[in-house]
Formats: structure tokens, C-alpha cells, sequence
């Protein structure tokens, strides 16, 4: 028993240890961005690990006060682009994932499949066409431009989520609104939807971490500055402020900011997100 | 009920499936099915991107594509991606997913959320952050190395070619292993405390139990996170493009790196296009060895 115990004992220390060890590999870099912000070039030289003092503000004054950089108008533009995206997304996906799951039709199945198909599709692959695709519709520097093809990709995943949701609603619900005198849409506004909120908090959180983080269509769409979102504009800034770090930084920093406060408040449906596929699948 | 009204009925169906499936259809046909198509068909030309496709090349954008020494350097710089990720990250990602699984392990949730969090962050600004920690002058792992040998020449990591990509690796780590490990943890939540117990009684060491009871268990989210790892690192662009470019002398470069420079930097369609195929069939291939053969095994 007394070895046993030991046994468990060094177990457990183990683990510790190494979890420590390994969250402190995740969060020192964010720790050097943080307070990389708030010194000087000397400092940051001289020190980049330790806190220096005295503490400077004045990278992140410059930066919130737009006297450097486009932080407010980048922060604007993400913001409205994953607005854009998850609306348009949840909007046609959960129309389209209702009518399949919910009315009997001729090509029901085949149009399941049409979308499902896209699961298999890089969104890199289609990048170069989808260029010239969004230019010649005249979406260039337009946010729909961004906003559409990134909800358009979202579209197999988001419509095989709420698709398996809809289809476990029972059918006792539908029959009692056909009673009421609604008809499909009346069951889909009054029933369905105000049901579905876990899957559609779901698969709005994903679609919008994806639209936060989005670097590539961007990057295609957008070739003026006061368009630039979040990681457009920090590749931006670092490619202008090349020499100054504490800056960068801070820019870092600041754009960290919303994801990281918007992920603790959000774990459980991205996390749900990713893993409800892998658990049934 | 009359003819009629069956009809009107009917009809009425009909109109409320077309109104509720027309956008999604529109819109996912308009940007994601119609630009694949197209991406096949520019393949086998010559162009620009302007005017009409008129020079058909046939298969030769994929015969200069295969006979590019740089092409071949982007292709095994994607395989070396991959291959690290299956073996390194997905082994570490198990087990850190082991140790925090559970929720009698004090602190286990604040371990899952801290190891979670590079994965929620856009991989463009995590790969400028970690130009700083590798930054010759100001970088983190110099002032390491200076402590200790205060002597030595600082590193570049990120602009020496024999370095580079092993420095990207290192953050694409870092990036991701929460994701997979989060993968894990849902797998193995799903595992019955019963079967721990029994397992127990019966004698079996903890390793035991993992090796003989747990693994086996969790095969089909093992087979999950392994297709997402392969498919991922097919495609990697946003951390090669924020940590380098592709660069110091293309040795960082991976398949979209590589069409993004010739597709839209030089205006080559057609030979990026080439390029876009050949991710997507090398992608396709995968997944049909993975659904013939992996999950069948598995299941």
C-alpha cells in the first residue's frame, strides 16, 4: 500500500510538472508581447524577459490614439466582416438545412450531398478564380467581397451541423403547429429556430473565429489601407515599423485583445464546435 | 381533399424549398463549387487573368509544375509539415490530453483553456510574435542563450535556410497541439468510468490501461484529428507568410505559398491554377486512402 501510494504520489507530480511546464511555454510569448509594449528599444534590448521599469505607455497612447497605425479602423473592419459573415452564414445555412432535414422533396438527398461535397474542397484551391471572381462582380475592397466567399466556405459544415440538429427535432412538434395552422415556415420560425440556439451558437462561434483569424481573403480583397482587418494590418504595421519592436508589440497586444477575451467568454461552443463532428463521427 | 387543392399544396411546397434553399445554393455554387471547377479548367491554359482563354497548354503547367526545382522544395517543405505534425504533435497532443482529461486532476480546466488558447489566436499574428522571440538583437531565445553562454554568436533562426522551417515547425506546434488535444479530451470523456474501474480490479497498471483499454477506445477520434492534421498541413500559408514569406531563398516555402507567388503575385492563372489542382488531388487522395482504408480498419 505504502509503495502504492508513493506510486500515485510521483504520478502525480509528473503531471504537474509537465502541464506547468508546458503552459508556461504557451503563455511566456504572450507575456513578452504584453510587456514588450510597454518599454523602450533599450529596455526591450537590454531586457526582453523581465518587467523593466519605469513601465512605458506611450506605444499603446500612440497606437489607441490612431497616431500610429489604423488599430481603431482594423478592429472596425473585423469586427464587421465576422458580423457580415456569421449572419449571412447562419441565415441561408439554416434555411437550406431546414428545408432538407424537414420537408420531403424530389432531390433531397442530392442536394445534401452537393453540399457536403465541399468539405472536401481547400479553400486554397479555389483561391486564384475566386480573385478573379470576386474583381469581375465588382466586389473588390468591398467587405461583402470577404464576407460572402467566407460564408460560402462555411456552408458544408455549417449545413451538416444544424442538419443533424433539425432532423432529432420531433415530429409531435410539427404536427402540433400544423394544428395551430403554420405551415413549414411557421414551424421554422416559431419551433425550429428558437430550439436550435446551442447549434446555432455553435456554428456562429466557429464561423466567426474563422472570419476573425482569416488572413488569405483578405489579403486578395483589400488593397487599401482603411480596409485592412486585425492580420492584415499587423503584417502592415510590422512591414512599416520593421525597426521598432515595442511597437509591433504593442500592436500585438492590442490585437490579441478581443480574440483572447472573446475565447473565455466562447470556450464551450468553439469547443463544441471542433469536437461535435470527431465525437459522433 | 380535391385535385386542386393537392396541387396548390403541392405547388406551395415547392415555392417555400426554392425560397429557403436558393441563397445557400447561390452562394456556395457562386464562390466555392464554380471557382474549383474553374481552377481545373485554368490549369490547362496560359493566362493572365484578363481577356479570353485562348492558349491551351494541355498537361504542360503540371510538367514545368513537377520539373520546378523550387515546386519540388514548397512539396517535400508541406510532406515535412505533415510528417512532424502526425509524429510529434498528435503524440504530445495525447498526452497532455491523458494528463488533463479528467476533472479530479486539480487545476485540469485552467490547463485545457491555457493549452487551447494559441488555437483561437490568427495564425498571422502568432507568426509575427514569434519573429520577435526568434529576433536575432531583441528575441527571447538569444537572451536564453546569452545567459548561458554569453560568448556565442546570436542565432538568426528564421533567415538561415537550414533553420527555417524548423523554427516555423516549432510554432505550428505550438499552434495547434490544443486543438488536437481538445480532440482527445472529448474522445476520452466518452470513455465510461466503469471501464477504468474494472480494468483496475483486475489488476492493470496505469499504463496498461492506457496502452490495452484507452487507445483502443479512441481510435475513431484518433482517425479524426490525424485527417485534420494531413489536410492542414497541406495547406499552410498564413504562419510561412507572416514568419518569412516562404524565404530566405524559398526554403520555407509550401504548395500555397508557392501558388500564391506565381498565381497572383506574377498574374500566372493558368500555372497557379496548376498548382491549386495538385494541392486539391493530393488532398482528395488522402481522404479516399483515409475512408477506404483507415476507417474501415478502425471500425
Amino acid at each position: 500500500m505504502v509503495i502504492k501510494k508513493t506510486h500515485r504520489r510521483q504520478v502525480l507530480v509528473f503531471k504537474y510538472s509537465l502541464s506547468l511546464l508546458v503552459a508556461l511555454l504557451v503563455l511566456i510569448p504572450l507575456y513578452v508581447a504584453v510587456l514588450g509594449g510597454f518599454k523602450s528599444m533599450g529596455q526591450l534590448m537590454s531586457n526582453p524577459f523581465g518587467i523593466s521599469f519605469p513601465l512605458l505607455p506611450d506605444q499603446y497612447i500612440d497606437l489607441l490614439s490612431g497616431r500610429v497605425g489604423f488599430f481603431w479602423s482594423a478592429l472596425f473592419n473585423s469586427v464587421w466582416i465576422s458580423v457580415l459573415t456569421v449572419g449571412i452564414g447562419i441565415v441561408i445555412c439554416a434555411a437550406a438545412a431546414f428545408a432538407l432535414s424537414r420537408i420531403n422533396f424530389y432531390l433531397n438527398g442530392q442536394v445534401l450531398t452537393y453540399f457536403l461535397l465541399g468539405l472536401l474542397f481547400p479553400i486554397a484551391v479555389a483561391m486564384l478564380p475566386l480573385f478573379l471572381q470576386i474583381r469581375d462582380l465588382g466586389l473588390m475592397n468591398t467587405y461583402l467581397g470577404v464576407a460572402l466567399p467566407q460564408a460560402a466556405f462555411q456552408i458544408p459544415i455549417q449545413v451538416l451541423l444544424m442538419y443533424a440538429f433539425f432532423r432529432a427535432i420531433p415530429q409531435d412538434l410539427e404536427d402540433a403547429c400544423s394544428i395551430d395552422g403554420h405551415g413549414h415556415i411557421g414551424f421554422f420560425l416559431y419551433m425550429v429556430l428558437p430550439l436550435s440556439t446551442p447549434i446555432l451558437a455553435t456554428t456562429g462561434v466557429i464561423t466567426l473565429v474563422a472570419s476573425w483569424n482569416n488572413f488569405f481573403l483578405p489579403l486578395l480583397v483589400f488593397n487599401d489601407r482603411n480596409k485592412y482587418t486585425l492580420p492584415l494590418g499587423v503584417m502592415d504595421f510590422m512591414g512599416q515599423h520593421m525597426t521598432r519592436w515595442n511597437l509591433v508589440l504593442g500592436y500585438v497586444t492590442l490585437a490579441l485583445i478581443p480574440a483572447v477575451v472573446f475565447f473565455i467568454y466562447a470556450q464551450k461552443y468553439i469547443v463544441a464546435g471542433l469536437t461535435g463532428g470527431a465525437v459522433k463521427g | 381533399m380535391n385535385a386542386t387543392k393537392t396541387m396548390r399544396l403541392r405547388r406551395q411546397t415547392v415555392s417555400t424549398v426554392v425560397i429557403l434553399l436558393l441563397p445557400a445554393l447561390v452562394v456556395y455554387t457562386l464562390f466555392v463549387v464554380y471557382p474549383v471547377l474553374q481552377a481545373m479548367v485554368y490549369s490547362l491554359y496560359r493566362w493572365n487573368g484578363f481577356g479570353a482563354l485562348t492558349d491551351f497548354r494541355g498537361l504542360q503547367n503540371f510538367v514545368r509544375l513537377f520539373g520546378d526545382a523550387v515546386f519540388l522544395k514548397a512539396l517535400r517543405n508541406s510532406f515535412i509539415i505533415m510528417v512532424f505534425s502526425l509524429l510529434v504533435q498528435l503524440p504530445m497532443a495525447m498526452v497532455l490530453a491523458l494528463i488533463v482529461h479528467k476533472s479530479d486532476f486539480r487545476l485540469a480546466v485552467l490547463f485545457r483553456t491555457v493549452f487551447f488558447l494559441p488555437f483561437v489566436m490568427s495564425e498571422i499574428i502568432t507568426g509575427v510574435l514569434w519573429q520577435f522571440i526568434y529576433h536575432p538583437r531583441y528575441g527571447l531565445i538569444n537572451y536564453v542563450i546569452h545567459i548561458f553562454r554569453p560568448e556565442a554568436e546570436p542565432l538568426a533562426l528564421l533567415a538561415d535556410p537550414d533553420t527555417v522551417l524548423w523554427a516555423i515547425l516549432v510554432v505550428i506546434l505550438w499552434k495547434y497541439f490544443g486543438l488536437h488535444m481538445t480532440i482527445y479530451i472529448a474522445g476520452l470523456q466518452g470513455i465510461s468510468e466503469e471501464l477504468y474501474d474494472a480494468a483496475r480490479i483486475d489488476g492493470a497498471s496505469d499504463f496498461q490501461v492506457i496502452t490495452r483499454i484507452v487507445l483502443p477506445l479512441i481510435i475513431p477520434t484518433i482517425m479524426i484529428s490525424v485527417f485534420f492534421s494531413i489536410i492542414g498541413s497541406l495547406q499552410v500559408f498564413d504562419i510561412i507568410w507572416a514568419m518569412g514569406r516562404g524565404g530566405p531563398v524559398n526554403s520555407s516555402e509550401t504548395m500555397v505559398t508557392y501558388m500564391y507567388k506565381f498565381g497572383l503575385e506574377r498574374y500566372s492563372i493558368g500555372y497557379g491554377s496548376a498548382v491549386a489542382v495538385t494541392i486539391f488531388l493530393i488532398c482528395l487522395s488522402f481522404s479516399v486512402v483515409y475512408q477506404r482504408f483507415l476507417v474501415r480498419a478502425a471500425t
